[in-house]
């Protein structure tokens, strides 16, 4: 790839893993916070349905992710199993879109509907 | 008198250990060592050396399994009961013995456009660049490279990546892009950004651990990504 191409990936890289370090650490709080004396699946969603800030929270979130994930698998690939080119970063964007879409069904599910 | 057990790489990229016993000398270096048993006890023994004294880059070698310039080690710091095994310098092709090929070496340095190309002629005043300018401390920070391949051969990524650059290349191509009298930058930096280039790196500083001139790669590295982040901001890739 281009000189171009390569330094977006970096920049999008970095940017998703500050995100992702950030996320990470108020998703682990959160939940340690929150499960203490116990909670049933159902006592969770009753917390989170229709959330405004849980969904763009857990929405950037799954996003950084779907943008971190694959282009880390990039150089992995590359590296250990020797798969560079055009094949292998398609198949790659799709892993992101899956991650994406899937990561997405779940915020949906979990933050979105009423209250 | 104290003997020194060697094992020494005899062949191409197959061949065997072949052992020496050599006296213990004081301040005997690696490279000394090597020398004796060339011209004592087996004179067919290949290898390359050229000033002796840690300038012109051709003695490095792999010493007890890291790669190293032979002769500033002494026997010393490196041997392990009185054993060394001496091996060519790795990731690279092996011509004979402890002899290395190292154009793939060079042509990295090269297709990183670490030649030096100015705008000025001989009509032209100097440059003057001040001492303490900031560039031109990068550029003194990596440009005593000796060019020997030591840090080439400790970093993992040539063996998983043939193509990617190395570290000594894209030292070499940071002191240019640091450079304020050279004139092939925007293309220089489009050349160290590839696929095999710098965004490759894995940060972990085998070559800065490993570089016998103390210089640090991986920060000249670290400093190639910036400006090519600073050089897609600004439009110029
Ligand atoms: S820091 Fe980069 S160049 Fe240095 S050894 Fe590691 S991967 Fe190779
Ligand atoms: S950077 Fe250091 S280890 Fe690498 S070639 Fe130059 S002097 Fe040798
Ligand atoms: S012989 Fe010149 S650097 Fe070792």
């Amino acid at each position: 790839m281009s000189a171009r191409s390569e330094t977006l990936l970096w920049l999008a890289q970095r940017a998703s893993a500050a995100v992702l370090a950030f996320c990470v650490v108020v998703h682990l709080a959160t939940i340690i916070v929150a499960v203490q004396g116990g909670l049933s699946a159902a006592e969770i969603l009753a917390r989170t349905r229709g959330s405004v800030l849980g969904l763009v929270f857990y929405t950037t979130f799954v996003l950084a992710a779907a943008v971190h994930a694959p282009i880390g698998l990039r150089a992995t690939l590359g590296e250990w199993l020797g798969w560079r080119g055009a094949a292998r970063d398609a198949v790659l964007l799709l892993f992101a879109l899956a991650l994406a879409v899937l990561g997405l069904r779940a915020v949906a599910g979990v933050f979105g509907g009423a209250a | 008198m104290a003997l020194l057990r060697v094992k020494v790489w005899r062949g191409a990229e197959q061949g065997a250990f072949q052992s020496f016993e050599v006296p213990r000398q004081a301040s005997q270096t690696v490279l000394d060592v090597i020398t004796h048993i060339q011209r004592h006890l087996d004179g067919s023994l290949a290898y390359r050396f050229a000033c002796r004294v840690g300038m012109c880059g051709s003695c490095a070698m792999t010493v007890n399994g890291r790669p190293r310039w032979t002769c500033r080690t002494h026997v010393d710091t490196v041997a392990e009961d009185d054993t060394l095994e001496v091996a060519p310098l790795g990731h690279l092709p092996v011509i004979r013995d402890l002899v290395t090929d190292m154009t793939p070496f060079f042509d990295k340095w090269a297709r990183a456009r670490g030649q030096f190309s100015g705008a000025r002629s001989r009509h032209d005043d100097f440059a003057r660049i001040a001492p303490d300018d900031a560039d031109r401390r990068q550029v003194d920070a990596g440009i005593e490279c000796i060019g020997c391949g030591v840090c080439y051969a400790a970093c993992d990524l040539v063996s998983w990546s043939a193509d990617y650059l190395g570290p000594a290349a894209l030292n070499r191509a940071w002191t240019l892009v640091c450079d304020a009298r050279d004139a092939a930058n925007p293309a220089r930096l489009r050349a160290v950004g590839g696929d095999a280039g710098c965004h490759a790196c894995h940060t972990q500083m085998g070559c800065s651990e490993r570089c016998p001139k103390k210089i640090s790669p991986t920060a000249g590295i670290a400093g190639l990504k910036r400006a090519l982040a600073r050089a897609l901001l600004k439009g110029e890739l």
